[in-house]
């Protein structure tokens, strides 16, 4: 009768649950772990992407280890990353907060929200490059000379402009999030606090941010890990200029290897990505206490 | 701002107009910044579409010459001809089978994977497996493209959909797993035993119990992985090749090179890649929306 006592029923060396998995292992397997193999083995080859692969030991890693462009490239992506963390979380809570409430007019609000959700990195960083044209972009038509600048052509403004575009790209979503985070806190909490007298800042802050702990996690550990894949939106936006501005190292990374035919090195870059990407992952689950991925699983 | 926000609730007259549950939370709860950011943030995103929207419909002359914001007096359709003309039907037939081709199959294995990885969490493999599926959301899948390229190359699939196909499936595995897993833990145990007890196997207790149950969540995944792989740009980019084969994301990119100084025909081919999913969109977006937040945010 143990199928009976709630624990799952043991089962025989004949289970058929294991083939159920099967075939997502097999194309798991196949497209994502034997190429993460694969890339480990051919950072230590020579390859031009076309011919024959030649093992040739740390020749590629000391060529990317010794290239001044590396620390800047990592420098952009952490730079990315932090600013467009810091610009996303604090809107996107503010925003998913908001959207958990019921104003009327957010249905209104909510339809226009998600459209950036729906487009693809290409078209939105299309319509950009036109939108920012500094001779008949948006700034020039209007004749407001703070908007027609050359965006895309000095360091630091293109800098501000992908870390805009990519919050503009992905904030709907981490909002919403928020709103199911928010939307799942219990409101006896606030009954409770109201109370006590706590008004609604003290509220948000000692009920709501708390309350979201995990959700922060959650939205965090997407949001950073990936921006390590950021790379149509750049690629097509500014093609990592001027000179090196925004080369974050996934761009560079497939610059290396399908535009200068580098494979050997192009693979050690994708293996520090793949290692940055790890680490990052595990300091946030560190963070969190428990594990991001599971913070999605379990439930508040 | 305490004061603000403290104020006493106001006088609750539109109470009709909602649910009453639902009206009594938004007197009391009422969001002053948030709505203020809510409203700055509509004109942010609102401003860049709706620029594309008018501008595509400019003609190019007009373009330079008249007021960014305000829509062309004399509306033209020869840039949506242009891109038409350009083999757009081509790109879109290709997206249709490569989002289809990849969804199907990355959903229904996922689903099955997590079924399995939820009924038998006593099995060491089983385990591993999601241990496996895991650890895919925590590296960027992109950085494995240059093996997956070779192994393109090797299996005589370089230029083709398949070559898009299969990549993509794996890559929609990890969130997919996690999302469906979640779910179908929340399917209570009993249903589970008593479908064991009237002597169903595993396959119909997956098809006749789960599969209806987590209908929710496996249209949430669906269309999350739709859209993910509807606007890819990296795998078609490094995978194929030729004209024939292009996607839309990366058919928009070429038509840009060839037509960026005609931008009202660029903007007017943004918005056509652009509508199968905003039509959609349309249809759908109360059930996608939920699924979402459901989806993530559990």
């Amino acid at each position: 009768m143990t199928s009976l006592t709630g624990h799952p029923p043991r089962r025989g060396p004949r289970s058929i649950l294991p083939w159920l998995a099967a075939p997502a292992l097999v194309v798991f397997v196949g497209f994502a772990v034997i190429p993460l193999v694969g890339v480990f083995a051919l950072s230590f080859a020579t390859w031009d992407g076309i011919g024959d692969i030649h093992p040739s030991g740390l020749t590629s890693w000391r060529a990317v280890l010794t290239d001044p462009g590396l620390p800047h490239a990592l420098g952009v992506t952490f730079m990315v990353m932090a600013v467009s963390w810091a610009v996303q979380t604090p809107l996107s809570i503010l925003l998913g907060t908001f959207l958990a409430g019921s104003q009327r007019y957010r249905a209104v609000l909510g339809v226009v929200y998600f459209i950036p959700l729906m487009l693809s990195s290409a078209a939105i960083a299309i319509a950009y490059k036109a939108l920012l044209d500094p001779n008949f972009g948006l700034g020039a038509g209007l004749k407001i000379r703070a908007l027609s600048q050359d965006w895309l052509g000095r360091p630091g403004l293109a800098f501000g402009v992908v870390v805009f575009v990519v919050s503009w790209q992905f904030i709907p979503f981490h909002s919403l999030i928020y709103q199911g985070g928010v939307q799942q806190i219990p409101k006896s909490l606030y009954e409770a606090a109201e109370l006590d007298g706590a008004g609604r800042i003290r509220q948000f802050f000692s009920i709501t941010l708390p309350q979201l702990k995990y959700t922060i996690i959650t939205s965090s550990t997407l949001m950073v890990v990936g921006s390590l894949t950021f790379f149509d939106l750049i690629y097509v936006l500014t093609e990592g200029g001027p000179g090196d501005a925004t080369r974050v190292l996934a761009l560079d990374m497939y610059k290396r290897g399908f535009q200068a035919s580098l494979m050997g090195p192009a693979s050690a870059i994708a293996v520090i990505l793949v290692l940055v990407g790890l680490a990052l992952a595990l300091l946030l689950r560190r963070l969190g206490g428990r594990d991001a991925g599971a913070s999605q699983l379990e439930g508040a | 701002m305490t004061t603000t926000l403290t104020e006493p609730r106001r006088p609750q007259k539109d109470t009709h107009r909602e649910r009453p549950h639902r009206s009594r939370r938004a007197d009391r709860r009422r969001n002053w910044p948030g709505g203020l950011a809510g409203w700055l943030w509509l004109v942010v995103v609102a401003v860049p579409l709706y620029w594309t929207l008018i501008t595509s419909f400019k003609a190019q002359n007009r373009y330079y010459a008249s007021n960014p914001l305000v829509p062309s007096d004399d509306p033209t359709l020869e840039n949506y001809r242009l891109v038409v003309e350009s083999d757009f039907l081509r790109y879109f037939v290709n997206s249709v089978v490569v989002t289809a081709g990849a969804v199907v199959p990355a959903v229904l294995f996922s689903f099955m994977a997590a079924y399995a990885i939820v009924r038998g969490r006593r099995m060491r493999v089983l385990r591993a497996m999601n241990g496996l599926f895991l650890m895919g959301l925590a590296i960027p899948l992109q950085a494995t493209v240059i093996p997956v390229y070779l192994i393109i190359i090797k299996l005589q699939l370089y230029d083709s959909l398949l070559a898009l196909i299969l990549p993509s499936i794996a890559f929609a595995i990890p969130l997919s797993v996690l999302v469906l897993t979640n779910f179908i833990r929340d399917v209570p145990k009993e249903l589970f035993d008593s479908m064991r007890v009237d002597g169903a196997t595993e396959w119909t207790t997956l098809w006749r119990l789960a599969a209806p149950l987590t209908r929710p969540a496996i249209l949430t995944v669906t269309i999350f992985n739709a859209l993910t792989i509807w606007n890819g740009f990296l795998l078609p980019l490094i995978l194929t090749q030729s004209p024939d084969q292009r996607t839309l994301p990366l058919a928009l990119w070429t038509f840009q090179g060839q037509y960026g100084v005609n931008v009202p025909a660029v903007l007017a081919a943004v918005v056509l890649t652009t509508l199968p999913v905003l039509v959609l969109y349309a249809f759908g977006r109360r059930q996608l929306l939920s699924g979402l937040t459901a989806g993530f945010s559990r």
